[in-house]
């Protein structure tokens, strides 16, 4: 095998490559809600896999993120970047407060609050007049790309969401092996400890759930303009079951894990969906979860990971 | 009758009313979320699978075998709890060792499972169920009107949650759960049985929740997606009041639904989202939550 610091580079081209290549096989559409959740799962997955902790309102970000990019390119006619960066940071705030609120209470009760505080800006979205209610907001226009490329066309609409999430992806990769991202996984290993060695744990905490909804908001933005359509789907708690789903069956606390699954997960219920087997699709998922969590614990890319371990090295 | 801060007596008492019954459903689901946590250390996210499972064995019980409804209402929380028992034998078992959050996400699975499932088999259009016939009618108190069945449900659910209390905090049986929740390793070691305590407390938990499933089937539709958006409000009640103490589950609960019903008389709009409200104010506030212990 090639030496550990040569290995991720070559990886990382070969991906690069094939993520390039990838439209000339597969239908773009597919491939950019493949990319959009991979990067909600990947923030995510900064949050469980890298601090411990474990959030179950992440849903609340990514329609906050499509909602606002989806108001502002509808309503005020900005151009597509300025929308999603102001969905971005929308949902950067909302993640800010959250986590202020969240991280006074540790373990389950963080889960719930998250919940619960996820369950209300969902019922905010149903009341509030701009997001359409049940309806959504739709037609949100593509728009052109700092008011030059159009983004109507799906292959240019790809390229732009490919490298909006390979933007994510580098800063989570940087975040995760910066000295930052060195407290955190301090902190996931042993609250008390870094606490005594002197790290204000509280706001490494905060400062990575602001991040991690920031980048899933930033997912949520670009998805509402892939699909001209921000709606309550996003807002609704499965979704922040089904993000905890594909980290979880990718792999919990690997970098290329959340990506695994979220692949995994929007392909199974694409298939799903057009089969017989449609209207199981919330049990097949609840049979993964259940069968991940008993048997499975590492993830595909996790197990993959161990396999190599024990034999090539 | 006067009118009270311009709000019509029938109005505020009626909805107060509604409050009420739903913190009576509040108490019994935290309750038994409180109680399962005590022990298993695990939040039972199929809480609100099983509510559902408890309205539905009763509304399946009367549709197919002409189980009538006091029947049900013992029959149904013991078939669930049964169903529980065999969940927590087969799987939840095997994760006790594991960190915690995979006995959530283990039974957020189990949820998924068992509402889709019967999303698939009945829709998610709720399905009706009768009030019994020796509880239909009202009363008229002067200041309001009292239907039989609502007021029934307000008793009988505070009649369980208060034995419950009496039961973990008076008897012997109880003792043991109270010293398991301390320390189990020390329970075994002094020659009780504790992982049979273990199952029978997720097995009364469930139970509680079916129970909470058939008081509720005869006033809303008996749906396969009644369940969980209720047991997130019952989380933010959790986070409300803490799970450290069996009396300040159940008041946290008939307390926060009494407030839902007043918000409903005061301000209709906040009235979905003013559990949560208050349960940002606790956590700036109080952290711990109003009976919990500061860890």
């Amino acid at each position: 095998m090639i030496s550990k610091s040569d290995n991720p580079k070559v990886l990382y081209g070969v991906l690069l490559g094939l993520a390039i290549l990838a439209p000339l096989a597969i239908y773009p559409v597919f491939l950019m809600k493949v990319l959009c959740f991979a990067l909600f799962a990947s923030a995510f997955n900064l949050l469980l896999g890298y601090v411990g902790l474990l959030s179950f309102g992440h849903a609340a970000f990514l329609a906050t993120g499509g909602y606002i990019t989806g108001h502002i390119l509808t309503q005020w006619g900005l151009s597509t970047e300025l929308g999603i960066i102001f969905g971005t940071l929308a949902a950067t705030a909302l993640g800010y407060i959250f986590g202020k609120l969240a991280i006074r209470r540790q373990g389950i009760y963080f889960a719930m609050i998250t919940l619960a505080l996820a369950q209300l800006v969902f019922f905010l979205f149903v009341q509030a007049p701009f997001t359409g209610g049940e309806n959504g907001l739709q037609g949100i226009p593509r728009g052109n790309l700092f008011g030059l490329i159009s983004l109507q066309d799906n292959l240019s609409m790809y390229y732009f969401v490919l490298a909006i999430f390979i933007f994510g992806f580098a800063l989570i990769q940087r975040t995760i092996h910066s000295p930052f991202g060195q407290v955190l996984k301090a902190i996931r290993e042993n609250e008390p400890r870094a606490i005594s060695l002197g790290y204000d744990v509280d706001k490494y905490k905060l400062l990575a759930f602001t991040l991690s909804a920031g980048l899933a908001g930033l997912a949520g933005s670009t998805k509402s303009v892939v699909f001209q359509l921000a709606s309550l789907t996003d807002a609704h708690w499965h979704m922040s079951g089904e993000v905890v789903l594909m980290t979880l069956l990718g792999g919990v606390g690997t970098l290329f894990g959340p990506v695994v699954g979220a692949a995994t997960v929007v392909s199974l219920q694409n298939y799903l969906a057009q089969g017989p087997l449609g209207s199981w699709v919330t049990v097949i998922l609840g049979l993964i979860f259940v069968i991940c969590v008993l048997a499975f614990r590492s993830g595909i890319v996790g197990e993959i990971q161990k396999f190599m371990r024990k034999n090539f090295e | 009758m006067t009118e009270l801060l311009g709000i019509p007596p029938q109005v505020l008492f009626g909805q107060m009313l509604i409050g009420l019954i739903n913190g009576s459903f509040y108490a019994l689901l935290s309750l038994g979320l409180a109680i399962i946590f005590g022990l298993l250390n695990i939040i039972n996210f199929s809480h609100g699978a099983q509510y559902m499972l408890g309205a539905f064995a009763a509304w399946l019980g009367l549709q197919y075998f002409g189980v009538n409804y006091w029947v049900a209402l013992v029959l149904a929380p013991v078939c669930v709890a049964a169903f529980g028992i065999l969940l927590e034998r087969t799987l939840l078992r095997r994760l006790y060792r594991e960190d915690h959050l995979y006995g959530l996400l283990l039974t957020f699975g189990l949820a998924l499972i068992i509402e889709g499932s019967f999303v698939h088999w009945f829709g998610v259009s709720g399905q009706p169920y009768a009030v019994p016939e020796s509880l239909q009618g009202g009363q008229n108190l002067g200041f309001m009107f009292l239907p039989t069945y609502r007021g029934w449900i307000i008793v009988a659910s505070l009649v369980v949650c208060f034995g419950t209390w009496y039961m973990i905090e008076r008897t012997r049986l109880g003792a043991y759960l109270r010293a398991g929740t301390e320390n189990p390793q020390l329970m075994q070691a002094f020659g009780i049985n504790v992982p049979l305590l273990i199952t029978l407390t997720y097995g009364y938990g469930v139970a509680l929740a079916a129970l909470a499933g058939v008081l509720a089937a005869p006033i809303y539709q008996v749906s396969p997606v009644m369940g969980s958006n209720l047991l997130i409000t019952v989380f933010a009640v959790v986070v409300i009041g803490g799970m450290g103490s069996i009396l300040g589950s159940i008041l946290t609960g008939l307390l926060m639904g009494l407030i839902e019903g007043l918000t409903k008389v005061f301000y209709p709009e906040a009235s979905s989202t003013v559990i949560f409200l208050v349960m940002i104010i606790i956590l700036l506030v109080r952290p711990a939550g109003l009976f919990g212990k500061e860890a």
